[in-house]
């Protein structure tokens, strides 16, 4: 809600994503899909659209396009149709671009949002249907030409419409994450905003709350979850104070200018395109066969809700842990890992705070961690049995995540095992007391916030490797006889 | 001496010939590169590749000697210069394909190279195969090679595989490969009095055709005899996975087809198909050929596909709106003609109407209408219900009837320069063959005989989707009866 200078204003807003397709190869061609190949070196002449050239499907895509589907728990349609969609510009070689207008592959699904309030809000999602990407304009290469390459020309992508189900800016934001996990989990996007993998048209409107929908207008091509939730916060208030000053909007399409954080218009309506599709005659309708689809269903893999669910379920870990567990997959099948036959708060607290904490300071991924899960585990293990403290963990695990070594190995080199030897610490304990004992007088009469101060001389004169059971034990001992 | 006698031949003399080694594929060739030059005046040809020719029969020759022929080796063909030869020109007729040499080779005429055909050059056609009179290339119209016995007028080949039928007819090609839209390979067929065949829709892949309307689109043989389509036939159909509307369905021998036999065969004769203003020497040709039928042992029955009427109209919706987006990758950017501009918009102004002739830019005009938003219901739409209608006709006649018996064309050649009052006059030449590209059934146009001024005429038989068999073997037996003897005024090698 949006306070206005009369009053609250709801948002209301919709999101079409664009999702490339994880896939080797185009959507109606062979030609390869490799990330920033140099120009027009991944091109077919179907790509280019050379004369007498002819698509042809590529099943994995639709394969990719059924699993994200059936991963937003959305109706599969086992008879869609490709359609032509015409306007001319360089980067579209054909002059029209394949995609699916009425008749999509995906038809309603749905995907659940956690707001950080604890709440949850379930999102509609329209449809997902398949098309080729366009190729590239560069305008910056030459004074007065534009260069194009053709590379991303016919790579397929997902087109994910959602319904105007979002209020505000921030559930576009956690929508758009949301979204993203599920692609990444099922494998069929790699979510990489940087490289333009996922590209998000936001529709947004504002109405007094209660009331029937504003006029929308649609922000373009918008690469980051930051911009979506700018453009958006942006483009309510420029509405809502058209709106209060008595004015009207106009229903049209803007871009959002990153630099200076507001939205402009892109295109006047004399020059909205008329886009003549109509069913492409060179492909005959995709047809699925439903037992191909129950297959799919069957391999789906877990994705973050259910395991969210089972994190909360079996391992006892919080709602809260467990949701940055299961945001991205590879930290949450980590973290598994990790937690495999051990104590999994511990496993978490691990994987949350000390991991996460390293990687940042890294700035790598998960995937290029430098402690494996196993070691991390084993580390965990050396804890549970008193081999090392959980203070002397804590240098060892990064002395782990500079070397990459094994903890045991790392504890052996280092001289770190922990001192169990009860005559030992006892000698360090008396020899502490001996050294301080004006302090064991003021402690005896009464000043007991010394206790911690012996605690850290005893840990001192073993190094840090005495049992701190045992330390606690004998001190108070010897401190009370 | 200039070798008449080889050109004379039939591709299945021709064949059988060059097996047994009684001539060289390199004779034939050469025969026929001679015959090529000196039908120049017709304008059939765009492209000749007589070197090419030569090499391919050189090779076919190598492989005669050691008695291991293929199917087609050492017969010189002609292909319409719409399919795409990997690294010949390419033209489609067009201003705007200026230039443009493909990188690939299209499914049909690799398959016939495999088999051991001989290229001869690429023929003239309707630009973008728009047309039927071949007076719409940017290459000059062809000449049919008939005349009118007394006149000296000369006529058009019909079209638009005009310079294919023109160049088979004048015995400077054995076959041609055609592609047939709404008439396309059998309008000139008739025109110039050879056989065409369009086959079912699917059974010749498109890859590497250049589109003008893919779903009307039919590649197919152009020859001199029915048995000759047979042959080129099963070399160039068969499923191609690069076509994604070619059909999955076994090739048969169609030339074994070719029996003779069609006692007991059930033959209709559409009564829509008597139009209103055909010439009576048209009707009587029809009944003739009903006549030639019945006396081999099939029986005619009327038949009814009350469709027919809607069949041009659809066709002219259909047709322009494919062709207004299969056209629309025309534009200067990658290949072929570019006019440069002041801007991006000018620049795809300037480069279309440069390279687009009157009748292709019409057709691009009607078809963006058709599309557009407020009219598509109106007009595509309703056209794809209506061709789903005259589908559902033949479907429900192919119940009773085995094949279907018609003119190919209401008139035979007319003057280059007649029916020039309008469009829909020259539109109005394809109303009986459109009906079998909207239903994708087969089809094929035999000589059957001559009009009152002399000038060749066809029939056309439909059959049911992939039975060829029927079509050329029903086809073969109109051809036995009507003993068309008749050749066309201009000849390579002159007339033996």
């Amino acid at each position: 809600m949006i306070e206005g200078r009369t009053g609250s204003w709801e948002t209301v807003v919709g999101l079409e994503v664009h999702a490339q397709v994880i896939s080797k190869a185009k959507l109606f061609s062979g030609a390869a899909t490799d990330f920033g190949a140099a120009p027009n070196t991944q091109v077919s002449p179907i790509d280019a659209a050379f004369p007498g050239m002819l698509p042809v499907i590529n099943r994995f895509c639709v394969e990719q396009a059924v699993k994200t589907g059936l991963g937003l728990d959305a109706e599969i349609k086992l008879a869609s149709v490709f359609d032509r969609k015409h306007y001319f510009y360089p980067d579209l070689p054909a002059g029209y671009q394949i995609s699916q207008y009425q008749q999509p592959v995906v038809g309603r699904g749905r995907v659940v949002l956690d707001m950080p309030d604890g709440s949850t809000r379930e999102i509609g999602i329209t449809r997902l249907h398949l098309e080729q990407d366009a190729g590239k304009s560069l305008h910056d290469q030459h004074p007065t030409q534009t260069y194009v390459d053709l590379n991303r020309a016919g790579v397929a992508l997902m087109e994910i419409v959602s319904e105007p189900d979002l209020r505000s800016a921030e559930e576009a934001g956690v929508y758009l994450r949301k979204l993203r996990s599920i692609l990444r989990y099922l494998g069929t996007c790699d979510g990489n905003m940087e490289e333009g993998s996922l590209r998000c048209d936001c529709n947004v409107s504002v109405r007094r709350p209660g009331e029937p929908y504003g006029t929308r207008c649609e922000i373009k091509n918008l690469n980051s979850v930051r911009f979506v939730m700018q453009a958006i916060d942006y483009e309510a208030r420029r509405q809502i104070q058209i709106l209060e000053d008595g004015g009207t909007i106009e229903q049209e399409t803007r871009l959002f200018d990153s630099n200076h954080g507001i939205t402009r218009p892109m295109r006047s309506k004399e020059e909205a395109h008329d886009y003549r599709y109509f069913p492409d005659p060179d492909l005959l309708p995709l047809v699925l066969d439903p037992k191909w689809v129950a297959r799919l269903h069957a391999e789906l893999p877990e994705l973050p809700d259910a395991k969210k669910a089972r994190f909360v379920a079996d391992f006892g870990l919080s709602p809260d842990d467990a949701e940055v567990l299961v945001a991205e997959r590879e930290a949450a099948l980590f973290f598994e890992r990790v937690a495999q036959g051990r104590d999994a708060k511990a496993a978490a607290n691990w994987v949350m705070g000390d991991l996460f904490g390293a990687l940042n300071r890294l700035g790598v991924g998960i995937e290029a961690s430098p402690a494996s899960a196993e070691q991390l585990g084993a580390l965990i293990d050396l804890i549970a049995d008193g081999t090392i403290s959980g203070r002397l963990a804590k240098e060892v695990f990064a002395e782990m995540v500079a070397s990459g070594a094994d903890p045991a190995a790392i504890i052996e080199t280092k001289g770190l095992r922990q001192v169990t030897d009860e005559g030992a610490i006892a000698a360090a304990v008396d020899q502490v007391l001996a050294a301080q004992a004006e302090k064991v007088v003021e402690y005896r009469a009464g000043r007991e916030r010394l206790y911690g101060f012996f605690v850290g001389q005893v840990m001192r004169a073993t190094q840090g490797k005495a049992n701190p059971a045992l330390v606690n034990e004998l001190l108070k001992k010897k401190l009370s006889g | 001496m200039k070798d008449g006698s080889l050109l004379a031949l039939s591709l299945a003399e021709a064949r059988d010939g060059l097996r047994r080694r009684s001539f060289s594929a390199r004779e034939l060739a050469l025969a026929h590169n001679e015959a090529v030059e000196e039908i120049e005046p017709l304008n059939a040809y765009i492209t000749p590749t007589p070197e090419r020719a030569l090499e391919m029969a050189e090779a076919a020759d190598q492989r005669l000697a050691r008695g291991e022929a293929l199917p087609l080796d050492g017969i010189p063909i002609a292909v319409k210069d719409l399919y795409c030869t990997k690294g010949v020109l390419t033209t489609t007729a067009s201003h705007i394909l200026d230039g443009f040499s493909p990188p690939y080779e299209s499914m049909v005429t690799e398959k016939l190279w495999h088999s051991g055909a001989v290229m001869l050059g690429k023929t003239n056609l309707d630009e973008f195969a728009m047309g039927s009179s071949n007076i719409t290339s940017y290459y000059g119209p062809v000449e049919n090679p008939w005349r009118r016995p007394g006149d000296n007028r000369p006529l058009v080949p019909g079209g638009s595989s005009g310079g294919s039928a023109a160049a088979v007819a004048a015995r400077a090609a054995l076959a041609a490969t055609g592609t047939d839209t709404g008439g396309s390979i059998r309008q000139p067929a008739s025109f110039c009095g050879i056989v065409g065949l369009k086959p079912t829709y699917g059974r010749c892949s498109r890859w590497g055709v250049v589109a003008y309307a893919s779903s009307l689109d039919h590649p197919g043989p152009m020859t001199r005899t029915v048995r000759d389509a047979a042959i080129v036939l099963r070399v160039i159909a068969g499923h191609d996975l690069r076509d994604s509307t070619s059909a999955p369905v076994p090739v048969p021998d169609f030339e074994a087809a070719l029996t003779g036999d069609i006692r007991g065969l059930r033959v209709g004769i559409p009564k829509e198909y008597r139009v209103d203003g055909m010439p009576a020497e048209i009707e009587a040709l029809w009944q003739q050929g009903a006549q030639w039928l019945r006396a081999a042992g099939a029986e005619p029955v009327e038949i009814s596909l009350p469709m027919t009427k809607y069949a041009l109209p659809t066709y002219y919706i259909i047709a322009p709106a494919e062709a207004s987006s299969n056209l629309a990758r025309y534009d200067g950017v990658r290949f072929g003609l570019r006019v440069e501009g002041n801007s991006l918009e000018e620049m795809y102004e300037l480069t279309r109407a440069a390279g687009f002739g009157r009748e292709v830019r019409r057709r691009v005009l009607i078809g963006t209408y058709v599309l557009s938003a407020g009219y598509y219901d109106a007009y595509y739409l309703k056209a794809q219900r209506v061709r789903t209608l005259i589908t559902r006709d033949f479907a429900t006649a192919f119940e009773k009837v085995d094949c279907i018996l018609a003119p190919t064309a209401p008139s035979a050649a007319f003057a280059i320069g007649e029916k020039t009052e309008g469009p829909i006059a020259m539109y109005l030449n394809d109303v009986f063959t459109v009906p079998a590209n909207l239903a994708g059934v087969p089809a094929i146009s035999v000589p059957a005989g001559l009009s009152a001024d002399g000038l060749p005429l066809g029939l056309q038989i439909m059959g049911r989707a992939f039975d060829e068999g029927t079509v050329l073997r029903v086809g073969g037996v109109l051809e036995s009866a009507a003993q068309f003897r008749h050749l066309p005024g201009f000849l390579a090698g002159g007339r033996l």
